[in-house]
């Protein structure tokens, strides 16, 4: 390796993917997913992956979870090399330092919201006490202290992925993941959820999803866009908007 | 200067039918349409400059929908009162009656890329992610315009605007799927 930050040593970078591959093979049959991705993350830094389904994203985001071993490449967290790691070791990073949010909520059901969200403190280290103390304030923040008895199957999709928020956020991770966030949601559950990340940005969350959703995508700091497993751009968005013509759509017809 | 008059013409005929529908509720002068409709739509609507709204008024006038008349104020200058005919409120019902265009078929950006695969002038891929960027910031604008917009109709118009560009987005997606 050479040049800058091959160490991972950068004080600002959090994440660092180079070369990252990963290749499916079956029935004889060799699928590349993902070619060659070099992407970097800094600490505090909201970027958005979007692409045409099939272009690569979601394998993208699982590796760099840890969810799913690259073909070859490197990825580094916060200065260490994670991508030789064994599943044990991962499985340990994950509940410690990244917070998952999937399409799908993945909220465990025979279990009330409270416990829900405790049951990944108390996984990562956290004593009974700290976790219910986070995890009541993680709820109220998020609009749901009254629903943390309820089971998650009360409660509506959009309600369901604060919860899996609320979870993914509880041990305050270094790297917030997410997969679709909003794919499952109507358009206003959508836009409360995005409020929220936002929201959590804004106090200094680094975060790093995968979407198809443009107003997801354009709350971010970078979108980069992801064609046949390899990154075609990679758009910083400004920080203080400056006024860009409105679409036709808003101008009235008669 | 001929683009200048394009808009001045085109921002002219799109105000008629909102101005005739505001006028079937009661009669105002155009300074009062002007706050109504920056009232009803909000800030994601592009204001109509008074000119314009005077312009229009005079050209409904001419073709018979509405009437005027010059109020006396003793203060102020006279102001100008417009009322429908009934012309005018026979053409805003059945404009609101009216089935609206749907989405659009002719866009100007897939001529460019549709042309540019023909006449090889330039790089699509760059085409498509200048576009791609385009549509990232006006969907920041409109969700910029979202936060301050608690009313129904300004809500819905932007949410609306957000959907149609969400269309769009993925239209482009397909356009790359089948270009590249």
């Amino acid at each position: 390796m050479t040049g800058a930050g091959s160490s991972g040593n950068d004080g600002r970078l959090l994440l660092r993917a180079s070369g990252l591959s990963k290749t499916y093979t079956g029935d004889g049959v060799i699928v590349p997913a993902v070619r060659g991705v070099d992407l970097r993350l800094e600490h505090g830094e909201f970027v958005a992956i979007t692409g045409p389904s099939a272009s690569g994203k979601s394998t993208l985001l699982h590796m760099l979870g840890g969810l799913e071993r690259p073909t070859s490449g490197e990825i580094w967290l916060n200065g260490e090399r994670v991508d030789k790691l064994s599943q044990a070791r991962w499985a340990i990073l994950r509940r410690r330092h990244i917070g998952f949010v999937f399409q799908f909520f993945n909220l465990v059901s025979n279990m009330t919201v409270a416990d829900n969200v405790e049951l990944a403190a108390l996984m990562a280290g956290a004593s009974r006490k700290q976790a219910t103390t986070r995890r009541a304030e993680l709820l109220g923040e998020l609009g749901l202290a009254a629903k943390a008895d309820a089971a998650p199957a009360r409660l509506s999709g959009g309600e369901q992925q604060r919860v899996a928020l609320a979870r993914a956020m509880v041990n305050r991770p270094l790297l917030l993941l997410a997969d679709e966030p909003t794919g499952n949601l109507d358009s206003a559950a959508a836009m409360a959820v995005l409020r929220l990340l936002s929201r959590v940005h804004a106090d200094g969350q680094s975060i790093l999803l995968v979407t198809h959703d443009l107003r997801v995508a354009s709350a971010a700091d970078r979108v980069v866009s992801l064609f046949d497993g390899m990154i075609v751009d990679d758009a910083p968005m400004p920080v203080k908007q400056r006024p860009t013509p409105l679409p036709d759509v808003l101008k009235l017809r008669g | 200067m001929c683009e200048y008059e394009g808009q001045w013409r085109e921002g002219t005929t799109f105000m008629r039918m909102p101005l005739l529908a505001l006028l079937a509720k009661e009669p105002a002068h155009g300074y009062e349409l002007k706050t109504q409709l920056e009232q009803l739509f909000g800030e994601a609507y592009p204001t109509p400059n008074i000119g314009q709204i005077y312009v229009t008024l005079q050209r409904l006038e001419r073709d018979g929908l509405v009437r005027s008349q010059d109020v006396i104020q003793a203060t102020r200058p006279n102001k100008r009162v417009y009322e429908l005919t009934d012309a005018g409120r026979e053409a805003v019902v059945s404009w609101i009656d009216a089935t609206s265009e749907g989405p659009r078929i002719r866009d100007e950006f897939f001529m460019k890329l549709a042309l540019s695969e023909l006449s090889g002038t330039s790089d699509r891929l760059g085409l498509i992610n200048r576009q791609r960027r385009h549509y990232l910031m006006q969907m920041r604008s409109l969700a910029d315009l979202a936060v301050g917009a608690d009313r129904k109709i300004p809500r819905l118009l932007i949410e609306g605007a957000m959907l149609h560009l969400q269309a769009d987005l993925d239209w482009l997606q397909r356009c790359q799927e089948e270009f590249m």
